[in-house]
């Protein structure tokens, strides 16, 4: 019964949804009130559906009902509670659902909070965004229903890939999709913005906050993927340039661009055409992403089974959205007019540089992901592009990045005058020389120009921030004003940057030391022998078996002295061999540091009680997510400021006029 | 020109000409990082480099597995249904690796035919076949299929 419900409330919500997308836009440009109106009822109830669909599957889940198909093949009865819910979204259908009730969420997300905007432009936002919305739900219903029942009932489930019976995982897709969806957001504003031909900045304040939360979300998505990678699938990588990984690192690189211009839009009136594109492109690379997720196209650590009639309707899908939205920007970008003019070196010019950067990373992370797919269709051959391409790439283009991060707190808006600049910065360029030659130069140790080019970036990077927050202090006037300052127009944006920019300097040094530094070695070890590695000594005390709650594990015991004979830890890593889908799975053993974690994992038993070990010593690895999370508060300070809730509050008067007037238009 | 034109020309000029040199280094890079895949047949033909970073996949042959002497090199077989090859690895195996799996190893061929492997992937769904793998087994099998009518004719 249950089942049907949701698959009930999921045909009321696509209807809902084709309601949204058509009479509100129409209300909109005719001046028809009474059709505005209904953006916003639309959008709860296609909420309250969607929520309701949802909630069969996980009551499904939860009771076990092996009737349903979906929850056959990814439920179990013997999965802990906390992983029954997370199955819900632990395969195709499930997580497609998920997509929805979250792209829901978010559009009443908008409608909450838009009061203070004119309601015909939240209409016709709220418009955009059920058109994604059927998309989504019609995909759902047509091509990967989650509620269709299979018969005979089997009496047990197939339970859920153990790889993401795990804490992480069950975060981190909800994490991933508030990002992903909510771009749509920016991307919503922003045709809203094309359709009405009202591209300004008030336009931009709107959008910056939006587009800010979907960021956060997405930066914190990404980590918690890397992190579950690194402890879950026990080779100590944490980034593999895998195609989905680079999926969402694409829309990432460009939301970020966009979060940057979005503020040179806003404060200066400049790059609206561009700002509007890329946030069309966020957006359309969350939508590429999923398709490279769903389609199984790609060949990928995430791939599951695909289904060729999914992939050419997310294809589709795809060419609609993108195609559509740049059709409609061709079509009303020639009539935005450009905003104000700037020197050759100014604050605008150092965003745009980052904007570029930013994008040809991109594009070519884009092309190493699609050149597999490109290759195989031209008929030239089955190839892969190796990871080392991509890091080459990486490392060839950050440090432009990070040098122009340095200079752009720094810079004037409009007009700099570089000598000032590059007095107020020489400080800054000596202290980084000096940090980054000294790592690179045999002086304490062996020396490494990687790891000094790095040092030599966090260090410019850290001073010019400490040098713009000594320029804050002087124009505030001592701690007072700074205390006067938090919680004032614009502070949030500012700490945030600085916040955000402190996390990219610890990311690169994580990134580095743990790239450059760490050791590794795969050893067959006997029970009772010691074994050096990175000035600590490894003894491997045996394995023996152990049971878990749905699984068997050969549990091997590694204590880890130092140089002084201490014992700093003892490791427990597992061979586990889950019950119902008998596969084995490696669970590493993990000491976490702040400076380093010690990371073993079991490889196979090689009888006699000797196995194959293999170990790691890895440097400032927590560094590369602790960087992470600092971006992820920066860009929450920045949602946060003052200046937005306050150009709503001064839009109010206005708008309610604007919406009176157009009732008495539409009356008359 | 206004000097304010100017300026920007230069800008333009300076972005352009930068993208462009980045451009083409990476797109050298790329060209030196591509991996293509090779089927065993492919490398018994001689179609494969030797020495090169290549890709090669395969079903591994039952009973081919072999440790050597050093407790952490393997050797084993993988094979298209048609022709076979040997694969030497040194390290840990992934978890998903057994015998009758189709997997994928990323390595240099040496001047001995003998496959050397950096790395070597068995996917996380046991279900599934690396798609190269699947389409060299359904290559072989068809030119099978079209081997026997040809005979029958």
């Amino acid at each position: 019964m249950t089942p049907e419900l949701g698959n009930f409330a999921l045909i009321l919500s696509l209807c809902l949804s084709l309601v949204l997308a058509t009479f509100p836009l129409i209300g909109s440009i005719n001046n028809t009130p009474g059709w505005v109106a209904l953006a916003k009822p639309a959008a709860w109830g296609q909420f309250f559906f969607v929520s309701i669909s949802f909630a069969a599957l996980v009551s499904a889940f939860i009771s076990n009902d092996f009737s349903v198909l979906y929850v056959a093949q990814n439920g179990n009865t013997q999965l802990p509670l906390i992983y029954k819910i997370s199955a819900v979204w632990g395969a195709h259908e499930g997580s497609l659902l998920l997509w929805a009730l979250i792209l829901s969420g978010w559009t009443v997300a908008v409608a909450l909070f838009s009061r203070a905007l004119p309601p015909e432009i939240v209409a016709r936002v709220l418009a955009v965004m059920g058109m994604v919305s059927i998309g989504f739900l019609s995909f759902l219903l047509f091509t990967s229903n989650p509620f269709d029942r299979v018969f005979p009932v089997p009496l047990e489930g197939g339970d859920l890939n153990p790889l993401l019976q795990d804490f992480g995982l069950a975060v981190h897709p909800p994490m991933l999709y508030m990002g992903y969806v909510g771009l749509s957001v920016a991307f919503s504003f922003a045709l809203a913005a094309l359709i009405g031909g009202k591209l300004d900045a008030s336009w931009a304040r709107w959008s910056r906050p939006w587009t800010l939360v979907a960021w956060v979300f997405l930066t914190l998505g990404i980590v918690l993927g890397s992190w579950w990678a690194y402890y879950e699938l026990g080779w100590g990588g944490w980034w593999f340039w895998d195609p989905v990984e680079n999926a969402s690192f694409m829309p990432w690189l460009v939301a970020t661009a966009l979060i940057h211009s979005l503020a040179v839009t806003e404060k200066r009136g400049a790059f609206k055409r561009w700002t509007v594109l890329l946030a069309l492109l966020a957006f359309s690379l969350s939508l590429l992403g999923t398709f490279l997720v769903r389609s199984g196209v790609l060949t990928s650590v995430h791939s599951f089974a695909a289904d060729p009639a999914r992939g050419l309707f997310i294809l589709v899908f795809l060419c609609i959205v993108i195609g559509g939205s740049l059709t409609v920007y061709a079509w009303r970008a020639p009539e935005v007019t450009s905003g104000g003019k700037f020197d050759l070196l100014c604050r605008e010019t150092l965003l745009l540089g980052n904007n570029l950067l930013l994008v040809v990373i991109t594009a070519f992370i884009l092309l190493g992901t699609l050149a597999p797919l490109i290759y195989d269709a031209m008929g030239w051959g089955k190839i892969s592009v190796g990871f080392p391409w991509f890091t080459t790439m990486f490392v060839i283009f950050t440090p432009f990045l990070i040098i122009i991060m340095g200079l752009g707190p720094l810079a004037r808006w409009k007009k700099q005058d570089p000598g000032d600049l590059a007095r107020q910065l020489r400080i800054a360029l000596l202290l980084s020389l000096a940090a980054g030659v000294l790592l690179a130069l045999p002086i304490f140790h062996e020396g490494n120009i990687w790891g000094g080019l790095a040092v030599m970036l966090s260090v410019w990077l850290l001073s010019s921030l400490v040098l713009s927050l000594r320029q804050r202090w002087r124009y505030r006037k001592g701690i007072t004003g700074i205390l006067k300052d938090i919680g004032s127009r614009g502070s949030g944006s500012y700490y945030g940057m600085v916040i955000a920019h402190l996390g990219v300097a610890v990311f690169i040094i994580g990134v580095t030391f743990v790239t450059q530094f760490d050791v590794e070695q795969d050893i067959r070890m006997s029970p009772g022998q010691t074994v050096e590695l990175a000035g600590h000594t490894f003894r491997f005390d045996g394995a023996r078996a152990i049971q878990g709650p749905n699984y068997r594990a050969d549990q091997g015991t590694i204590r880890v002295f130092n140089k002084d004979g201490k014992e700093v830890a003892i490791l427990s890593p597992e061979k586990r061999t889950y019950l119902v889908q008998t596969r084995p799975m490696t669970e590493a053993g993990i000491d976490p540091g702040f400076t380093r974690d010690i990371y073993v994992s079991l490889g196979e038993t090689l009888g006699n009680g000797d196995w194959s070990l293999r170990l790691y010593f890895k440097p400032l690895v927590r560094w590369i997510w602790l960087g992470g999370i600092l971006m992820g508060i920066g860009g929450l300070l920045a949602a946060s400021d003052r200046r937005y809730r306050m150009a709503m509050a001064r839009k109010t008067v206005p708008a309610r006029a604007a919406a009176k007037r157009l009732a008495a238009e539409g009356g008359s | 020109m206004t000097p304010k034109r100017k300026k920007r020309l230069l800008l333009i000029a300076l972005m352009v000409a930068g993208v462009g040199i980045a451009a083409g280094f990476a797109l050298k890079a790329f060209n030196e990082n591509l991996m293509f895949f090779y089927t065993p047949s492919d490398i018994v033909a001689g179609k494969a480099p030797v020495d090169h970073p290549i890709r090669a996949g395969g079903l591994v042959t039952t009973g081919s597995v072999k440790r050597q002497a050093d407790g952490l090199t393997v050797r084993f077989d993988i094979t298209d249904n048609a022709e076979t090859v040997t694969i030497q690895y040194t390290g840990i195996l992934p978890d998903l690796f057994r015998e009758g799996q189709g997997i994928v190893a990323l390595g240099e061929l040496g001047k001995d035919q003998m496959f050397v492997a950096s790395e070597v992937l068995a996917k996380h769904d046991e279900n599934y076949m690396p798609p190269e793998v699947a389409d060299a087994l359904q290559a072989t099998h068809e030119a099978g299929v079209k081997g026997a009518a040809d005979t029958v004719k």
